[in-house]
């Protein structure tokens, strides 16, 4: 299959998420400059999944097209119906309900939005209501459409505001080829839910012991995943090559490395493009690019 | 009057466990029978989230007058805390059960 037939057989972008174990690598740096690149030429959409603490946006001077809020449901105490029976605190998994005395107490920060409790309340006095836990934007630049969510302040349930956001894109831009997902750092559940229906995973690291003790923790991930992923090393120059080492031993494909520069620190905290000004990184971005497309020749269509 | 305190063990040598939600266990001081009684809280460490909610819970039910812990109940816990008539003093920590039930009786504990 070539790469411009994936379109028409899945009818969807080809999903490229940017993820790395430990934070601060790169993942928002790669994005946005290979988001950009990619719009040189062609409509794409960014979408940055980092909910907790987007930043991609910093980037970009988009026109916002589009804003909703993002909800989550939570259940909502019914003191007239409720009779005491002590059942929903039991089946909360997430101690999100309490029972003191004659009083229900919900904490919706706690609360997973799993319905056990309101499913299994036999009066009904646990209905799911719905609470606004932050706002999606989407915003356009040219070529380029950036979708972004934001969690309010306080809320700490990441992975329902990332599913919804995804959501959005599935529906609203079906038609671009390609899309790329700036996701959370680590390993935990935001993070395999912005990777888990990624056809390709590039997972950026810097090439220091921290860098390769989590970069194994998301490789293990991937794997169990099974998803197709390769490395790109950043701050090439520091540290040591155990990186490198690494990802020879255990034949993960090494897609670029970008150098350590203090000219490159410049550019991204002025909220800079780096490409523009090194064409070694244009080309990286490419090579990058090319390889990740090439997976979706290999994968079963 | 019964006393709570989050406790690393169970007796009145042990030391009090600083950390609420998470504590090791619930110790039980009642001053009228003088009885003092453990409770194991050490499942809550299964708990990726909600470890104060659930302390909370089973404090809760040992119906405390009360609670002496070390750095004080986190966020949610003290959102549901509020609800108890209990009094909290926090400060506890890096002393014994012995020593902490002491400073309280003399007034040295902070009462939140």
């Amino acid at each position: 299959m070539k790469p411009s037939d994936w379109l028409m057989i899945n009818q969807q972008p080809f999903k490229i998420a940017i993820a790395s174990g430990k934070g601060g690598t790169g993942k928002t740096t790669l994005s946005v400059n290979l988001a950009a690149y990619i719009a040189e030429q062609e409509d794409v959409v960014l979408v940055d999944l980092d909910v907790e603490e987007p930043n991609s946006g910093l980037f970009f001077e988009g026109k916002l097209v589009h804003e909703e809020d993002n909800l989550k449901m939570i259940p909502q105490w019914d003191e007239s119906l409720c009779t005491l029976c002590g059942l929903c605190p039991k089946v909360c998994n997430f101690h999100a309900i309490m029972q003191l005395g004659p009083t229900i107490l919900v904490f919706p920060e706690l609360c997973h939005s799993c319905y056990a409790c309101a499913e299994l309340c036999p009066v009904n006095a646990l209905p799911m209501t719905p609470k606004v836990i932050g706002k999606l934007r989407d915003y356009q630049v040219d070529k380029l459409h950036f979708v972004e969510s934001r969690l309010n302040i306080g809320e700490e349930q990441a992975v329902a505001s990332i599913a919804k956001t995804k959501k959005y894109v599935a529906g609203k831009y079906a038609e671009v080829r390609i899309a790329l997902f700036d996701s959370p750092p680590g390993t935990s559940c935001p993070v395999i839910e912005a990777t888990k229906d990624a056809d390709f995973v590039i997972l950026i690291t810097e090439p220091t012991p921290f860098g390769l003790h989590d970069l194994t923790l998301a490789v293990e991930t991937m794997r169990k995943l099974e998803k197709p992923f390769g490395v790109v090393v950043n701050r090439d120059g520091i540290g040591n090559d155990e990186v490198l080492r690494y990802c020879k031993a255990e034949n993960i494909p090494v897609l670029a490395r970008i150098p350590n520069s203090r000219k490159i620190a410049e550019l991204y905290s002025a909220g800079k493009l780096i490409y523009p000004e090194f064409p070694e990184i244009r080309e990286s971005l490419g090579h990058i690019l090319d390889y990740c497309l090439s997976t979706a020749e290999r994968s079963p269509a | 009057m019964k006393i709570a305190f989050t406790a690393a063990g169970t007796n009145w040598d042990s030391m009090i466990d600083p950390r609420f939600g998470r504590t090791e266990y619930i110790v039980i001081h009642d001053e009228n029978s003088e009885e003092l009684i453990a409770i194991d809280n050490s499942a809550v460490k299964n708990e990726a989230h909600g470890a104060g909610t659930a302390t909370s819970q089973r404090i809760f039910e040992l119906k405390p007058d009360v609670l002496i812990t070390g750095n004080g109940p986190g966020d949610t816990a003290a959102k549901a805390l509020a609800h108890m008539k209990m009094k909290i003093f926090v400060g506890a920590q890096d002393m014994t059960l012995k020593q902490a039930y002491e400073k309280y009786k003399s007034g040295e504990l902070k009462e939140v």
